[in-house]
């Protein structure tokens, strides 16, 4: 099975994965930016796709990042595959974006049972969710998405680049100060859940906050 | 490229810079669909366009829209010749969903991307064909062309010398657009959003000479004379003339009399509605532009359709106002404007371009 992964919560990146190959992994790339999604996702998806010599008729389906993340950025990545979705054809999934890190986490030597996975959510929040970890299983979301204070997470390791950013309040463990959830992580993640026969969301965006906009008041009258 | 087809190319235009989520298809200048899908209903308790709102409801409308355009016209996708979409200006956040829309649009389709100026789409509906009646179909816009388009978002007077290549802009609203001020206006006098039906409705109620609101940016220090033009010879401003009506409805009230919303709404209106015929058709007479084209949302209104035909008809302009479907924000225009640029062997911008609320009505295409 092959699946175009597509994220934009936080940098914009997009990869090619499958069960086929060693790893997965059939071509990535991932911006360090977090603000250019519009102008670098479509190239970097038509280079994907270039370089690997596939067309859309050879993927079997999309995965998107649903967040949470910055709005603008966000629905950049969402837009980008319910539309190649809808032209090729294919089934569209959704993946909630934290788990590309928590699948990371999972991955490495010094995982922690339970953990905090957590980015920017700018005005001086993060975007957080809880997750526990079980020998030979994909992490496991036990509460969360959230969107708040740093200083308000519950005490326990805290990984991601909402970690880093927060790293005087928070647990913050040092060789993931810095990670953003990427399209690779979040597609090997959509793989191994459908394998296991698990259900992957709709591409419904994870906002976690309103508009921000007030219904005016009435008017006051002068007297 | 190659569009073998009779009639001219086969577009898809997309339009996403407010609170409408647009496609539409044209083959030429033959309007196939024009396939528009409102937030307008979210954002009346707010009284005026909450951008992330307008996102939000872009990014849901953006799929079944295009469905449905491509089922309307009764094409499919391996037909088209080129995407164009709305590059700017407009609200950025709702700019990006069109914008992203179509770039995946192109990338999985292989056509190529036209990145157009949603202020010169305006201009190009009206080279569309209609067949209500109205006036027969020109396959070329005349020399001498001028555009006055006044909507919720915008407000200004062009010069459009080629329209694949040479808009000027003549003059625009420094402040709120046309269609701000009448929103503001309305929730001043309790009419509800939006406020531009509601107050042409009311205001045939009212007296219009009952009260008199100021015309911004017409005294001598901003107007100039037409050798020595002032700083603001074309230019409007909207944001006085709200406080005005606000001062005047205070005042009705601290004297503890009925507030007579008819006059009030009958004078903003014939305020507005002479500063902004009298400045274009300024604008037109000093140069040189005898065909004028109404176009934006604000075109529905009776007053203003009323006095600019009677004004350029004093002054020799010939007025062409396109149906009110197409002076609305809409798919139709963007593409429009698209097959124009093509049939013009104009260059497609490519996927790597960024919108840009800002863009200048000189940059036709990216
Ligand atoms: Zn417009």
């Amino acid at each position: 099975m092959l699946i175009l992964a597509i994220d934009t919560s936080a940098v914009a990146s997009a990869a090619l994965v499958s069960d086929d190959t060693p790893e997965s992994l059939v071509g990535s790339f991932a911006t360090e930016d977090t603000r250019s999604h519009a102008e670098v996702l479509a190239p970097g998806i038509e280079e994907l796709l270039a370089e690997t010599g596939l067309t859309g008729a050879d993927v079997d389906a999309l995965v998107t990042g649903v967040g949470p993340g910055p709005f603008t950025g966000l629905r950049s990545g969402i837009v980008t595959a319910r539309t190649l979705a809808f032209v090729w054809g294919k089934p569209l999934y959704g993946v909630m974006s934290l788990d590309a890190i928590a699948l990371e986490v999972a991955e490495s030597t010094d995982a922690a049972p339970e953990f905090i996975v957590a980015t920017d959510a700018r005005r001086k929040e993060v975007y957080w969710a809880r997750y526990a970890l079980a020998a030979g299983q994909l992490p496991q979301l036990v509460d969360g998405p959230h969107v708040g204070f740093a200083a308000d997470l519950p005490e326990l390791p805290v990984y991601g680049a909402g970690a880093g950013l927060y790293a005087d309040v928070v647990n913050a463990v040092p060789e993931f100060s810095t990670s953003q959830p990427e399209a690779l992580s979040l597609g090997q993640f959509a793989l191994a859940r459908l394998a296991a026969g698990e259900q992957l969301l709709e591409s419904t965006p994870l906002y976690l906050r309103e508009s921000d906009a007030q219904v005016p008041g009435p008017r006051k009258r002068a007297l | 490229m190659t569009h073998s087809q009779p009639g001219g190319p086969l577009v898809l235009g997309i339009e996403s810079s407010c609170d409408e989520t647009g496609v539409g298809i044209v083959r030429g200048t033959q309007l196939l669909t024009n396939t528009v899908s409102s937030s307008m209903e979210e954002h009346v308790r707010f009284g005026g366009v909450i951008p992330e709102i307008a996102s939000r409801a872009h990014l849901d409308a953006f799929v079944p829209t295009l469905r449905e355009a491509l089922a309307e016209a009764g094409v499919t996708l391996a037909d088209i010749d080129a995407i164009a979409v709305t590059s700017g200006p407009g609200l950025a956040g709702a700019l990006m969903v069109g914008v992203c829309a179509a770039k995946a649009l192109a990338v999985a389709t292989g056509k190529p991307l036209y990145a157009i100026n949603h202020l010169v789409a305006h201009v190009g509906v009206g080279l569309l064909e209609t067949d209500d009646g109205g006036r027969p179909a020109s396959a070329a816009l005349p020399e001498n062309l001028g555009a006055l388009l006044v909507s919720g978002g915008h407000t200004e007077i062009l010069r459009v010398r080629n329209i694949t290549g040479d808009v000027e802009l003549l003059g625009s609203t420094i402040d709120d657009a046309a269609g701000e001020a009448y929103d503001k206006v309305a929730r001043l006098l309790g009419l509800g959003y939006p406020g531009g039906p509601a107050i042409d409705k009311l205001a045939r109620t009212g007296n219009a000479k009952a009260i008199r609101f100021p015309r911004g940016l017409s005294q001598p220090k901003y107007m100039g004379t037409a050798e020595e033009p002032g700083p603001h010879r074309y230019d409007w401003s909207f944001s006085g003339l709200k406080t005005a009506v606000a001062r005047c409805v205070e005042q009705f009230e601290a004297r503890g009399e009925e507030v007579p919303v008819a006059d009030i709404a009958a004078a903003f209106q014939e305020a507005v509605v002479d500063i902004i015929t009298s400045k274009a058709v300024l604008a037109c007479r000093e140069n040189g532009i005898t065909e004028l084209l109404l176009g934006g949302g604000v075109a529905a209104n009776s007053r203003l359709r009323q006095l600019t035909e009677q004004r350029c008809t004093a002054a020799g302009i010939r007025l062409t106002v396109p149906p009110l479907a197409l002076c609305t924000d809409n798919g139709a225009m963007v593409a429009a404007l698209g097959a124009q640029l093509v049939m013009a062997g104009v260059a497609p911008s490519g996927i790597g371009f960024a919108p840009d609320s800002s863009l200048p009505v000189t940059t036709v295409s990216v």
